[in-house]
């Protein structure tokens, strides 16, 4: 063997891992060619402005954006007091947080349901003094969607915020600014590229919130009936309508993750 | 701004434990005008002082006072935030914000503190002129060579007025040849600032040549206050001993002569008696081939284990039975045949020898 042929074979993978690869590769993209394969084309524009999907998207688009804002609002603090202070049980409060992420969402709906529910521990004197009713209510679906996404934005801005180097922020100190002042102007915008990777992964999956919606929110047109729940729905009914949301929601993930793709690998 | 300090400058006296095992223990004094340098080996507790001073972290004991103001005092439990103190940090590698300009990052101090946009970036326009950065006002930090990032790091400092200056390692991030041209800069800038300055270095150079009184810090504590010039000529530990390149030995004296080791020398004070630390410079210690005639009395015969040619000069290393540093000149290297291995008599005269009691470090200004 001449030597250009050994430094050849070095630089190449080896066969096996290409061979993987490529199966890899094919659990992404099989189910996907199999989905545009059923797209009934020449009626997708009627199929996907029937009120059923109009109704479905709007509610997804709006109950996924608060979901998301909720998240930032309430999720960035937590995650602050997750990597900058030290106190006993710091590492169970981070598994409790992290527990939507591995636990099927029915169950989380199903939690939230004995929570929240009109029976439920807090449900029931909310319900007595404010007359409010969470389950099978659009708030129901923010609720849902919530306590299944907000973990990842958590996750994404602790890690940012634990690699960020401190001494940044004890410059600005010394400056004359004021903690919210480090916040505003130096700590969030250091971590702007997770922020927002975080922000992405965040909607993108209350976005497609299934388990724990239908499990507390139900399955109500234009109330409580999300894109993945219309779809369920229609795989029952009309397979061309599932087919055509199916197609919406590939699409809409498909350019939000292509839009962030640069930040998106920068900070994750 | 109508701010005056009055002219009492810093006086901190404290002690924070950083670990069960490190304690940071400084007592430092400096007047409006001067510069004092804290030099150490790295993990000295150098960077300790700063956060300290700085009020990124409290001390455990003892006090930190600037103008006669309280900035902190473990036992009144007073403790004034850094945003309050007014002191101007260099960081080590200058912590510049890289997501603001260099106009941004001089202005961020004066914004800080409650002035407008525009004021502040007026005033952040001043200092980059100043410091010669007017043409660099819009780039960011990673657009900005060691020697500019330096400047702006300064200009941000400064930017604050300032009653306290406080500079970690303002040239280790830059390369050799930049280090020597902007230390003289530095020294420049320096002298402007009115207040006290302190600047914590781990190169000798540095202190001798920007400082009016160096503390040599070791372990967390002060082994040795004094000028240029006194550590130098009397290094009091084998780390002070190493940045002067002299011989540190400590023996026992008696009656004209000191002990160490093996060794016996003589020496010029009669009086001494106890612990002592002896110091020998390289240069006063003389070699020869044969036994030398003369009033040296300190002399014995070796062999030289070490030659190093450095310019016109040579260092070389003796062992037996004194570990010595010898400098000669390079023609000296030559006629005697000075090679590792060669046989040599080494003398010193008893006049050539400092030697002074072995008591602990005290501190001239206070």
């Amino acid at each position: 063997m001449s030597e250009t042929t050994a430094r050849k074979r070095a630089h190449r993978p080896p066969a096996l891992l290409i061979a993987l690869g490529l199966i890899g590769l094919s659990v992404f993209v099989i189910p996907l060619v199999g989905l545009l394969a059923r797209v009934p084309w020449g009626n997708l524009p009627e199929l996907a402005s029937s009120p059923v999907v109009i109704d479905a998207l709007r509610l997804s688009v709006v109950t996924s954006l608060t979901a998301t804002a909720i998240s930032a609002v309430l999720g960035v603090p937590l995650a602050w007091v997750l990597a900058r202070t030290n106190f006993p049980g710091r590492s169970i409060l981070r598994a409790l947080i992290t527990l939507p992420l591995v636990l099927p969402p029915v169950v989380g709906g199903a939690a939230l349901l004995f929570a929240l529910g009109r029976r439920g521990l807090i449900g029931e004197p909310l319900h007595a003094a404010t007359g409010l009713v969470l389950p099978f209510s659009t708030w129901g679906v923010v609720i849902a969607t919530t306590f299944v996404a907000m973990p990842f934005l958590v996750i994404t801005v602790e890690g940012a915020l634990r690699n960020l180097d401190p001494r940044f922020e004890g410059a600005a100190s010394t400056l004359g600014a004021d903690r919210w002042t480090v916040m505003r102007r130096i700590t969030l915008p250091l971590i702007a590229p997770s922020l927002l990777a975080g922000l992405v992964l965040t909607w993108a999956r209350a976005f497609g919130e299934f388990g724990a919606t239908i499990t507390f929110a139900g399955n109500l047109q234009g109330r409580t009936q999300t894109l993945p729940l219309a779809v369920f729905v229609a795989l029952e009914s009309n397979r061309d309508v599932a087919v055509a949301i199916s197609l919406i929601m590939v699409a809409v993930s498909l350019a939000v993750l292509i839009a962030l793709r640069d930040r998106w690998w920068r900070a994750l | 701004m109508t701010h005056q300090p009055s002219d009492q400058g810093l006086d901190a006296s404290f002690t924070i434990r950083r670990s069960s095992e490190f304690t940071l223990d400084l007592s430092i004094a400096i007047p409006r005008g001067r510069t004092v340098a804290l030099l150490g080996p790295n993990g000295a507790g150098k960077s300790t002082a700063v956060a300290a001073l700085a009020g990124l972290i409290p001390v455990n004991g003892g006090q930190i006072v600037l103008d006669g103001r309280a900035l902190d005092d473990s036992e009144k439990g007073r403790f004034v935030p850094p945003e309050e103190r007014r002191v101007g940090v260099v960081f080590q590698d200058y912590v510049l914000f890289p997501h603001l300009t260099v106009a941004e990052n001089v202005a961020f101090g004066p914004r800080s503190r409650g002035m407008g946009r525009e004021p502040a970036l007026a005033r952040a326009a001043l200092w980059m002129k100043k410091l010669a950065l007017d043409d660099l006002a819009g780039r960011k930090p990673g657009q900005l060579s060691g020697g500019q990032a330096q400047r702006v790091a300064l200009a941000r400092a400064l930017a604050i007025e300032p009653d306290l200056l406080l500079l970690d390692e303002p040239l280790s991030a830059l390369d050799v040849a930049t280090r020597a041209r902007l230390r003289r800069v530095l020294a420049d800038h320096l002298t402007q600032f009115p207040g006290p300055r302190l600047l914590i270095t781990h190169d000798p150079s540095e202190a001798f040549l920007l400082a009016d009184v160096i503390h040599v810090i070791e372990e967390g504590r002060v082994t040795q206050v004094g000028s240029a010039d006194d550590i130098r000529l009397r290094p009091r530990t084998p780390y002070s001993a190493d940045l002067a390149g002299s011989n540190l030995l400590s023996g026992m004296a008696r009656d004209g002569m000191v002990q160490i080791g093996a060794s016996r020398l003589q020496i010029a004070d009669h009086g001494l008696e106890g612990p002592v630390l002896v110091t020998i410079h390289p240069r006063t210690i003389s070699l020869h081939r044969g036994r030398p005639e003369g009033s040296a009395r300190n002399t014995w015969e070796t062999s030289v284990t070490l030659v190093e040619l450095l310019g016109d000069r040579a260092r070389l290393q003796v062992e037996d039975p004194l570990a010595l540093t010898v400098e000669v000149t390079r023609e000296a290297v030559r006629d005697l045949e000075l090679t590792n291995g060669a046989p040599v008599w080494v003398s010193i005269k008893a006049t050539e020898i400092g030697v002074e009691s072995d008591y602990p470090a005290t501190d001239p200004i206070s």
